[in-house]
C-alpha cells in the first residue's frame, strides 16, 4: 500500500500573499493576480520537504497536504 | 458522527435574472411544490423542511400561505420559508444551506457537500422547486406517464424563460427534445431577426443562428453544442443587437455579484468584464484576446462554488459565437449596436447577503 500527498488549497481562506509558489515552484504556479494554481500530481518523496515548508510558510493556514493511501 | 435526521431543502431562490420559472411556480402552484417537499420529507426521513424564496417576491407571502393552509404539513414536519437575498449565487446550494444555518448567502468550501453536513451539520437534500414540483406529479401519475413526454435520456417536461427579442416573453412548459425554433416561434417568434441565442441563463452558452436553427432543447442534444438548458433561461439577441456589447454588461454585473470570497473569481471576473468593455469601446489592442483567453483559463475551476466557470462560458461562447464582431470591433471599434440598451437584463445588486 503505497502512501501518496497531494496539496489542497483553500481557496476562500486563501489571500494571495504567494509564499507557497516560492517554496515549491515545481507543484505551484501564481496566476496574474497572484494566487496560487496547484499541480494536482502526486507529491513524490523528493519533493515533500518542500511541500511541508510550504505549507508551513502559509500566514492564513490555507494551504495543506492531503494523505492518500491506495 | 453525530448526524441525526436529514433536513430537505426547497430551493426557489432564481438569482438568474433571465429566469422566472420558480417565481411563476411557487405563485401559481406553491401546493405542488409543497407535495413534492412532503414526499421528499417522507422518503428521506427528515425532520423538517425549509422552502428558500427570492426575496422582494410575491412568491414569498403565496408560499407562507400555502404552508398556512396544509394541516398535513403541520402533522408531518415544520416546514418554513426562508427569505433569500437578491444574488446570483445565493441559490447555490452550500450558500443556500450557509444563509438557513444564519450565514452568509455566500457559497462555502466543499466537501462536505450539503448531503453530507447541510442544514444545522444534518445530511441535506437541497432541490429546485421544479424538481419537487415533477415529484409530486411523478407520484400522482406514475413513472410511465412522465416519461411518455421527452426523450429517453432526458424525460417529462421543463420550465423554460424565453424573453429578448420575442413578441411574446415569458414562462412556459416544454417537451424535454422539442426544437428550439418551435419554442421561439411559441413565444410570438423573432422581433427582429436573430444573431444568437443565450441558452441557460447569465450561466450559460451562446449559440449562433445555425444552431438555433437545429437545436432541439434536451441536455444530451445540446451536449455537442457546448450548452446545456441549466435554469431554463432562453434569450434571444435581436440581428441589430451586439453580442458582444451585451456579454460585456453581463460579465460586468456578475463581476459585481461575486461573493468576493475567492481571489481568482474577486480579480478574474473584474478582468474580463474591464477587457471586454475595452473591446467593445474599440479601446482593445492586440493582445487584449490572447488575454481574455488566458485569464479564462486562469479563472475556470478555481472558484469555491462554479460562479466563475459560468461566467467563463459565457465569455467563450461569446469570442466564438460573435466571432465576426470581434474582428470588426478590433479593426472598426465601437458598432452602433454597442451604445444601445441592454437586451439581457441587468438588475440592481442588493447589499446584504443576509
Amino acid at each position: 500500500m503505497a502512501m501518496t500527498h497531494r496539496l489542497k488549497l483553500d481557496i476562500i481562506t486563501c489571500d494571495g500573499r504567494g509564499l507557497c509558489a516560492d517554496l515549491l515552484p515545481e507543484r505551484i504556479a501564481l496566476d496574474d493576480w497572484g494566487f496560487p494554481m496547484i499541480d494536482p500530481a502526486p507529491i513524490d518523496d523528493t519533493l515533500m520537504p518542500h511541500a511541508r515548508a510550504a505549507v508551513a510558510a502559509c500566514p492564513v493556514l490555507a494551504l495543506r497536504l492531503e494523505r492518500n493511501v491506495r | 458522527m453525530r448526524r441525526g435526521p436529514a433536513v430537505v431543502v426547497a430551493n426557489g431562490s432564481e438569482g438568474e435574472p433571465a429566469s422566472e420559472k420558480d417565481k411563476l411556480l411557487l405563485t401559481q402552484a406553491p401546493h405542488l411544490v409543497l407535495d413534492g417537499v412532503l414526499l421528499a420529507v417522507r422518503a428521506v426521513g427528515a425532520s423538517e423542511a425549509v422552502i428558500g424564496v427570492e426575496r422582494g417576491t410575491r412568491a414569498l407571502q403565496i408560499v407562507s400561505d400555502a404552508i398556512a393552509e396544509r394541516a398535513d404539513l403541520e402533522a408531518s414536519v415544520p416546514v418554513r420559508v426562508v427569505e433569500v437575498p437578491r444574488h446570483y449565487v445565493a441559490g447555490e446550494e452550500t450558500a443556500l444551506v450557509h444563509l438557513i444555518n444564519g450565514g452568509e448567502a455566500k457559497p462555502t468550501l466543499t466537501p462536505p457537500r450539503p448531503f453530507e453536513r447541510g442544514v444545522n451539520r444534518r445530511p441535506t437534500l437541497v432541490s429546485n422547486v421544479e424538481t419537487f414540483a415533477h415529484l409530486a406529479m411523478i407520484l400522482q401519475w406514475g413513472p410511465s406517464w412522465f416519461r411518455a413526454l421527452g426523450t429517453g435520456d432526458d424525460p417529462g417536461t421543463a420550465l423554460v424563460t424565453v424573453s429578448g427579442g420575442v413578441a411574446r416573453p415569458g414562462v412556459m412548459e416544454i417537451v424535454l427534445g422539442t426544437p428550439l425554433s418551435t419554442i421561439i416561434d411559441a413565444a410570438g417568434g423573432p422581433t427582429g431577426g436573430i444573431q444568437g441565442v443565450l441558452l441557460g441563463g447569465y450561466y450559460g452558452t451562446w449559440i449562433g443562428p445555425d444552431d438555433v436553427r437545429s437545436a432541439r432543447l434536451s441536455n444530451a442534444d445540446l451536449k455537442p453544442l457546448g450548452a446545456s438548458l441549466g435554469c431554463g433561461a432562453i434569450v434571444v439577441l435581436p440581428a441589430q443587437a451586439c453580442g458582444l456589447a451585451e456579454t460585456a454588461n453581463v460579465l460586468t454585473w456578475m463581476a459585481g455579484e461575486t461573493a468576493g470570497q475567492c481571489g481568482p473569481c474577486v480579480h478574474g471576473l473584474a478582468a474580463v468584464a474591464g477587457a471586454m468593455r475595452d473591446l467593445v469601446a474599440g479601446r482593445a489592442g492586440t493582445d487584449t484576446l490572447d488575454q481574455l483567453h488566458r485569464w479564462a483559463g486562469q479563472i475556470e475551476g478555481r472558484g469555491a462554488c462554479r460562479f466563475p466557470d459560468g461566467a467563463v462560458r459565457l465569455l467563450r461562447s461569446a469570442l466564438t459565437v460573435f466571432s465576426d464582431e470581434v474582428s470588426s470591433h478590433l479593426r472598426r471599434g465601437p458598432c452602433t449596436g454597442a451604445g444601445q440598451s441592454s437586451h439581457l437584463p441587468i438588475p440592481a445588486s442588493e447589499q446584504t447577503w443576509r
